[in-house]
């Protein structure tokens, strides 16, 4: 089976995906010719031509608002949205039309369409090339987000979401681009949107993460094994629809459990996750669910990593949450 | 003042004068019986405002939106599209819709917003969506529907595919970010899509003068590297023309139009405001004597193919299907099924909203019915 990246992994299913379904299409800025900032789309519009990768004029709006034209028409648009950190200009024609024109159409308009963009911070990128704007999105009706932490789901989570019939945020966390390497299959294969993974077993706890933050969790686990401390680790994967069974499952067999996640905390994903644990299992916790977040402060460039979660922070909380 | 710049600009084309009489070489053969379709459908579409308006003036509508004085503009559009082409609509563009055959009946559904709703109830009153004519879903925001049409003439292009798309809006909506992209991509591209403002001079409150220093729309597009074109739009006929060379030209790979009709929003913006707060009321009144309907009678008259006796014969006519169709509209469940709420927010219904809907439901059950509306 080959090694992939995640950026190897990414690009091996658009080109998969374009080669089934004609009506697979990319467009962004750079992701043509020069093949994306990242090289994520690179050698596409070779094999496919220029017309179904297209090389946009420097506008999110635009490469959002042509791509729901093109949903609404019947095409199966893939825009790529550089960096996250850009991906405001477009938010009205996400939230207030990808997001809304199944429903306000009364079923006769779906726009399924994928928003590829890379997030995160890590990477020196300062406040507009390192952001995590998930919750933003988790808060829109009509749309799914989706953040895969290595190279295996980030294909067949691709896959899904691009054969999916609804508008999918699809967030590719840019600091383990490169650095997430893994086996990978050949040939198409899905991974069903809505299913978290359990990515290390433990009976001490519950971490729950994604992304990149997935891997400085598990290195977190492993650190505090050294202090007794057996962590359950759960890459979620889909924030929306969450897979809330495999959360539930794992809170009632360790009954503790800490949130981690690169954005800011006020409102964060991880505000959801507590409130959805504690409506369904407030009497099977032993201690406060603990969160361990990105600062309620712009991403900042020279103190990031103060800014960022590192495994000790997450160490920390799952030490005080075991000792409760 | 908005009244500034007149409509009869040398450089605005027109076939009709306000008279009705041809002054143009460049009359289009419409068969005579297309002529008085025509010239029904904008007999129609006041007729309706005024019903509509009265509808809800009585509190028997929530909201609505004419189109009064902007006839021409729709059905002038609405004749030059063929079956297969794309419409990304603004909210004042009905008449569009109805000649490419929207039941009446689902039209003031949807304004009621009741259970025959085609939308479900999900929208305001005025913001249709009727797939089977290829009109998509309306949404309040001005010029998001700009780049969205680009989009699916893009993809148009793409397939291969021989039609074309047109998007209407308002001279608003030039001051939008989505009307430069909208307008940007579709020349980059050369997408096969017409952009048609109705320059109707007033976005609710502010005239023209306040929306840009350009002293025309259609001049927009030569930065875009396309030809933009200035029409009366209040003659039914030179706007066919204008739209169908327009269209024409996206079908045949010429690339992106951009359409600037000189129209007057003669009454309000919505039923929320009252134009005589902010505008001369002296205004609506010089406008009349542009008006489109009158103009295409003078001109069917000139034809032979108008007379007071079939004037009488459609006035008594729209008047029967409105009623008719309010009737039975009214006639229909006032609200939708509660479960239709948590419908087509995806494709299936995902765990946590059947989690709130099952909670919604158990609350009226105990609660008994909300009611409003």
């Amino acid at each position: 089976m080959p090694v992939m990246n995640i950026i190897q992994a990414v690009n091996d299913a658009l080109r998969l995906e374009m080669r089934r379904d004609p009506r697979v299409v990319v467009l962004g800025e750079d992701v043509g010719k020069f093949g994306g900032v990242f090289r994520a789309t690179q050698g596409l519009q070779e094999e496919f031509g220029a017309d179904r990768v297209m090389d946009t004029p420097l506008s999110e709006t635009g490469i959002i608002g042509t791509a729901i034209g093109m949903a609404i028409y019947g095409m199966r648009p893939v825009p790529e949205i550089q960096f996250s950190d850009f991906i405001f200009p477009a938010f009205d024609q996400i939230v207030s039309e990808a997001a809304k024109f199944r429903y306000r159409s009364g079923g006769q308009y779906p726009c399924p369409m994928t928003i590829r963009t890379p997030c995160g911070g890590g990477i020196r990128g300062g406040h507009y090339h390192s952001q995590s704007p998930e919750a933003y999105f988790v808060h829109t009706p009509g749309l799914k987000v989706v953040i895969p932490s290595n190279p295996h789901d980030a294909k067949g989570l691709l896959l899904s979401s691009i054969r999916d019939e609804d508008p999918v945020i699809f967030l590719e966390p840019k600091r383990i681009y490169r650095e997430a390497k893994g086996e990978v299959p050949e040939g198409e294969y899905t991974i069903p949107l809505g299913q978290a993974q359990v990515a290390r077993e433990g009976t001490s706890l519950t971490v729950l993460a994604y992304g990149a933050m997935l891997h400085t969790a598990l290195k977190a686990a492993d650190e505090a094994a050294a202090a007794g401390i057996d962590a359950e680790v759960i890459d979620l994967r889909t924030l929306l629809p969450l897979d809330i069974d495999t959360v539930i499952a794992s809170v009632k067999k360790t009954h503790r459990v800490v949130v981690a996640h690169e954005a800011p905390r006020t409102c964060g994903y991880g505000a959801e996750l507590i409130a959805l644990i504690q409506e369904r299992a407030l009497l099977d916790l032993e201690a406060p669910i603990a969160r361990v977040t990105g600062l309620d402060t712009p991403f900042p460039y020279t103190l990031e990593h103060e800014y960022l979660p590192d495994a000790g922070r997450i160490v920390e909380a799952m030490q005080a949450t075991v000792a409760f | 003042m908005a009244t500034e710049r007149k409509a009869a600009a040398p450089d605005v084309f027109q076939i009709l004068d306000r008279d009705g009489k041809v002054r143009s070489d460049r009359e289009p053969k419409v068969p005579a019986e297309d002529l008085r379709r025509l010239y029904r459908g904008m007999v129609l579409l006041r007729h309706l405002d005024e019903r509509m308006l009265r509808l809800q003036r009585q509190g028997r509508l929530g909201f609505y939106m004419t189109s009064t004085g902007e006839e021409a503009c729709q059905l002038g559009s609405a004749y030059a599209l063929l079956a297969d082409d794309w419409i990304f609509p603004s909210y004042r563009e009905p008449g569009v819709a109805f000649w490419r055959g929207y039941a009446l009946k689902d039209y003031i559904c949807q304004l009621l917003g009741n259970a025959a709703d085609p939308l479900k109830g999900r929208q305001m009153p005025v913001h249709h969506s009727v797939k089977s004519i290829h009109f998509v879903s309306i949404s309040s925001p001005v010029g998001t529907q700009i780049p969205q049409a680009a989009g699916a003439a893009m993809a148009a292009r793409i397939r291969g595919d021989k039609n074309a798309v047109i998007t209407y809006f308002g001279d608003g909506a030039t001051s939008t970010s989505d009307f430069h992209v909208g307008m940007n991509f579709a020349g980059v591209f050369r997408a096969p899509v017409v952009f048609f403002c109705r320059n109707n001079r007033w976005a609710i409150s502010v005239p023209y003068s306040r929306q840009t220093a350009s002293p025309t729309v259609a001049q927009k597009a030569r930065a875009y590297g396309f030809e933009g074109v200035r029409v009366d739009g209040n003659d039914l006929l030179a706007v066919l023309v204008v739209t169908r060379e327009a269209l024409e030209r996206a079908r045949s790979g010429g690339g992106p139009t951009l359409i600037e009709a000189e129209t007057y929003r003669v009454g309000s913006h919505s039923s929320s405001d009252d134009p005589n707060a902010y505008r001369d009321t002296q205004e609506p009144k010089e406008w009349q004597e542009r008006d489109p309907v009158e103009r295409f009678r003078k001109y069917l008259a000139t034809k032979k193919a108008w007379d007071e006796e079939w004037q009488k014969q459609i006035d008594g006519e729209v008047q029967a299907e409105v009623t008719a169709a309010l009737k039975a509209a009214e006639a229909e469940e006032k609200k939708p099924p509660i479960e239709s709420l948590f419908e087509d927010v995806y494709a299936d219904v995902p765990w946590h909203l059947r989690e709130q809907r099952d909670a919604l439901l158990g609350y009226l059950s105990r609660r008994g019915p909300i009611g409003g509306h």
